[in-house]
């Protein structure tokens, strides 16, 4: 058998790529649960309004969908983290000071209605059929696989090095250690004057932009979007790559990332290879049931993963809730 | 117009209600939204089925309809085991998952293992049954004419039936029964419940089994009116939370009346705007509670 | 300090706190005999209310035993406690406001035998008239003097050994906090025992048999009723003048 040593390096090239763009949303979802403590179960939904928004600014006119103003590519991602922060800060100051889990739910409903809203309003989104001419970056290398290859994953390498950095600086900045604050014993926060609500929904607008901006990139990195890319399982992945990866911890989060969209790349060939084609639809759902399986034991033996810390949660917060002896 | 979309939302508003019954059960109890209950009722609709054909194979006639009704003997008597089958399931589910989680305190919400116990669910039923849809039965049902050009099936008429009685019964146990009123201590106070004398353990698995039963039933309503597929429960999952939170998290008859809320709404989106909008009618409704009223209509004092 | 074994409730050298390694509890004993009324005095964070929460079952122990009639309840689940006739009224959130009066004394009444319950619903009924006459209310309805009564009436309501109350006169105006004390020393004539954590140490003291003072978790001072209310160094570790001079004091008994 012989080996195709650029196929490979293709191949190589383009789950690191993708696996540093789940990186990117993991670490959108590390800054809304891993510091402040909020279960954002629509991760799939923000990412899409990004990808979105920044795909109908960018692209050539078109009949078939909204917008089409040609834009720089950059002023699409900024646009798209930026609408996906706005609807991050508007969900947040709805239902951050209700029963807990509303966020929760509400965050689900808005995975559910984006993706709707993405599929049936067709003449503004494309509808079933996507939006497809999304500027790429390094558009000129197009004709030669590798080069173009290793600009992008360069480039997003960038981005997440760029990300991990500015967040790292802001956990240990005022404004994060005020949020530490509030995670750790937020009695003892309000009484230095600190609003919690503000920094939370602060936290959480900055998370979804940070998830608006990764689905920009995607976006633009493969040219085309359809809404069957923002489903439920995506949301179920970037978890699982947190609490596997670590939470509370931005290099859990990357780790985390590479090891999960590394195990589902790897199912993903073991069902090609094992099944028959007619029984690979099926077959897929076990993928699902693997990651799963791996996370529930994450839960139950090291619930902090593998980078995580130790930390104190205040008893103060939603979750406490006497129920557990 | 045709005043028919008012019917085909009351029966949806069942439906949903249904499954609410069990949502905001074990949400004001176990203070949880939990995400794996769509499945509760996908597994309940899957397990009658089985358990059904198995009958139905083994003793004679038992698959032969009753009455009116599309469905015979066999499904409600498999619908009954596999209550308990769904209920084993909830208990199950908590055992070796939320426990776990209650102990080691809020490190990782019940919230987030839910929802992925809810997709590693409907995965293995996928794989189990495939995505194409299943039915309790082939038989066309044939609509019957309610007055005022309105028409319903009679399964859908057990339905409403089916849920009226449900919401009327759960609302007894909980207003009327010792285990009611300990349910409602746990979910109001569960420390002063425990000084008490509550089992506030007990309770919590009561609760577990109870909605899973009821998430059976709705399920196998579900199953019965328009079809079984692996999305089923999943697909239902915002419906019955905008219904729960619309009523009041831990009202019964309030999750009632919000379902139907729900369902009214649906049809109507559907009558006016198309079928394709219709998932976006319970996310419209939760917005606006949350904005106008968010502890729901029947909201209990504290 | 020795431990008097006979007695309704003992506890003994008891370390208790919510976070393991932090224990607010830190060693404290007591007695309360059959019949006495039995109450806990000291300055905020003394440990007060955490002690009583132990003993209720409600705040983890960790070092220490807890005895009723001799028997060992220490580490029983708290509704298994209350089964024993341990009955505790906390300070805050002590009734469940969402329910009737009537259905929070039918719920206290459920670890009763079935032929007790009606009986003991109805003699609660009987002893707290103002309750009786409201009994269809919600509970978050009543007044906060009704709403203390409703709560002491829920634990006494299983017939206790042992009645747990936390601060019971917290809030209330001297005339309901007057009404409150008059209803316990009406209980400890029906021979329950009480034990009360106060901050209100004159009304207290001048209807309890003996006293308790903690302070930072521990033993201060103990002694009867009277001699403590008569001693003016009581008074000075509440006010926190002698705080420092307090630990030279040692034991009285």
């Amino acid at each position: 058998m012989t080996i195709d040593l650029n196929g490979l390096a293709a191949y190589l090239s383009f789950f690191l790529t993708t696996a540093l763009l789940n990186a990117i949303v993991c670490l959108g979802l590390n800054v809304q649960w891993g510091q402040t403590g909020l279960f954002n179960v629509g991760v799939a939904g923000f990412v899409a309004v990004g990808a979105y928004v920044s795909a109908l600014l960018t692209t050539p006119p078109s009949d078939a969908h909204w917008g089409g103003l040609a834009a720089p590519i950059a002023l699409g991602w900024i646009a798209g983290a930026v609408a996906s922060g706005a609807l991050s800060a508007f969900i947040g100051l709805l239902t951050l000071r209700l029963r807990a889990d509303y966020l929760a739910i509400t965050t689900f409903g808005v995975a559910t209605v984006v993706e709707l809203f993405a599929l049936n309003a067709q003449r503004v989104t494309g509808g079933a059929f996507g939006v497809a001419f999304i500027p790429r970056p390094f558009e000129t290398f197009a004709e030669r696989p590798a080069l173009f290859g290793a600009c992008n994953l360069a480039l997003i390498a960038a981005v997440v090095a760029a990300v991990y950095v500015a967040l790292e600086r802001l956990a240990r900045s005022p404004w994060g250690r005020v949020l530490r604050a509030i995670r750790e014993d937020e009695r003892a926060a309000r009484a230095l004057g600190k609003d919690p609500m503000r920094f939370r929904v602060q936290a959480f607008a900055l998370g979804g932009a940070i998830m608006g901006l990764a689905g920009a990139i995607h976006a633009h990195f493969i040219g085309f979007i359809a809404p069957d890319n923002y489903q439920p399982a995506l949301t179920f992945q970037v978890w699982a790559m947190l609490i596997v990866g670590g939470s509370g911890n931005n290099r859990g989060a990357i780790f985390g990332a590479l090891l999960i969209w590394a195990l589902w790349s790897a199912s993903g060939l073991a069902v090609s290879a094992f099944f028959p084609p007619e029984d690979q639809a099926r077959a897929a759902a076990l993928r699902i049931v693997a990651i799963g399986a791996l996370l529930a034991a994450t839960i139950v033996l090291r619930p902090r993963g593998v980078f995580g810390e130790r930390t104190t949660v205040s008893r103060h917060i939603e979750g406490a809730d006497g129920l557990g002896a | 117009m045709s005043l028919q979309f008012l019917v085909d939302g009351i029966l949806a508003g069942a439906l949903i209600g249904l499954g609410a019954i069990g949502v905001t059960l074990t949400y004001s109890i176990l203070r949880f939204a939990n995400f794996a209950h769509g499945e509760f009722l996908t597994f309940g609709a899957y397990a009658t089925l089985l358990i059904a054909g198995a009958l139905g194979a083994i003793v004679p006639d038992a698959g032969q309809a009753l009455g009116p009704f599309s469905v015979g003997w066999a499904v409600i008597a498999a619908s009954l085991f596999a209550m308990a089958l769904t209920a084993g399931l909830a208990l199950a589910l908590d055992r070796c998952l939320f426990l776990a989680l209650r102990f080691r305190g809020a490190a990782i919400s019940t919230v987030i293992a839910s929802f992925g116990a809810s997709m590693a669910l409907r995965a293995l039923i996928e794989f189990a049954f495939t995505s194409r849809p299943a039915y309790f039965t082939r038989e066309l049902q044939i609509a019957i004419p309610l007055g005022f050009g309105l028409r319903a099936t009679p399964d859908q008429i057990a339905l409403l039936a089916l849920t009226a009685l449900l919401m009327i019964g759960v609302h007894l146990m909980l207003t009327r029964t010792n285990i009611g009123r300990a349910m409602r201590a746990v979910s109001e106070n569960p420390a002063l419940a425990r000084v008490t004398g509550v089992d506030v353990e007990r309770i919590i698995r009561m609760t577990w089994a109870l909605g899973g039963a009821l998430a059976c039933a709705a399920g196998v309503m579900l199953g019965l009116i328009v079809q079984i597929r692996p999305f089923m429960g999943f697909d239902l999952l915002l419906p019955l939370f905008a219904a729960a939170i619309l009523g009041g998290v831990g009202s019964v008859p309030g999750a009632v009346v919000g379902a139907l809320v729900v369902g009214l709404g649906e049809a109507a989106t559907v009558e006016f705007a198309g079928s394709q909008w219709r998932a976006a009618v319970a996310f419209a409704v939760l917005i606006l509670i949350l904005l106008v009223r968010p502890t729901g209509l029947f909201a209990r004092p504290t | 300090m020795s431990v008097d074994g006979s007695g309704a409730l003992v506890v003994d050298r008891l370390v208790a706190g919510y976070e393991p390694g932090l224990p607010i509890v830190n060693g404290v004993s007591l007695v309360a005999k059959q019949g006495e009324i039995v109450v806990l005095l000291g300055p905020n964070g003394a440990g007060k209310s955490t002690l009583v929460k132990a003993v209720a079952g409600l705040a983890p122990i960790s070092e220490g035993r807890v005895t009723l009639d001799g028997r060992d309840i220490t580490s029983l689940p708290a509704h298994a406690k209350a089964k024993s006739g341990v009955a505790f009224a906390p300070q805050t959130e002590n009734v469940f406001a969402a329910m009737s009066v009537i259905d929070n004394l039918k719920l206290a009444s459920a670890i009763l035998p079935p032929r007790l319950r009606a009986e003991r619903i109805q003699a609660m009924l009987a002893m707290f008239a103002d309750l009786a006459r409201q009994r269809d209310l919600l509970a978050g309805r009543l007044s906060g003097g009704q709403r203390q009564m409703l709560a002491i009436a829920r634990a006494l309501l299983i017939d206790p050994k042992v009645l747990m109350l936390d601060e019971p006169s917290a809030g209330l105006s001297p005339k309901l906090v007057e009404g409150v004390f008059s209803k316990l020393a009406e209980i400890r004539k029906r021979g329950v025992t009480i034990l009360l954590v106060e901050q209100n140490a004159k009304a207290a003291l001048a209807v309890a048999d003996r006293a308790y003072v903690l302070a930072e978790g521990r033993n201060r001072f103990e002694g009867g009723a009277a001699d403590l209310a008569a001693d003016p160094s009581i008074g000075a570790l509440y006010l926190g003048r002698l705080a420092g001079g307090v630990a030279r004091r040692g034991l009285r008994s």
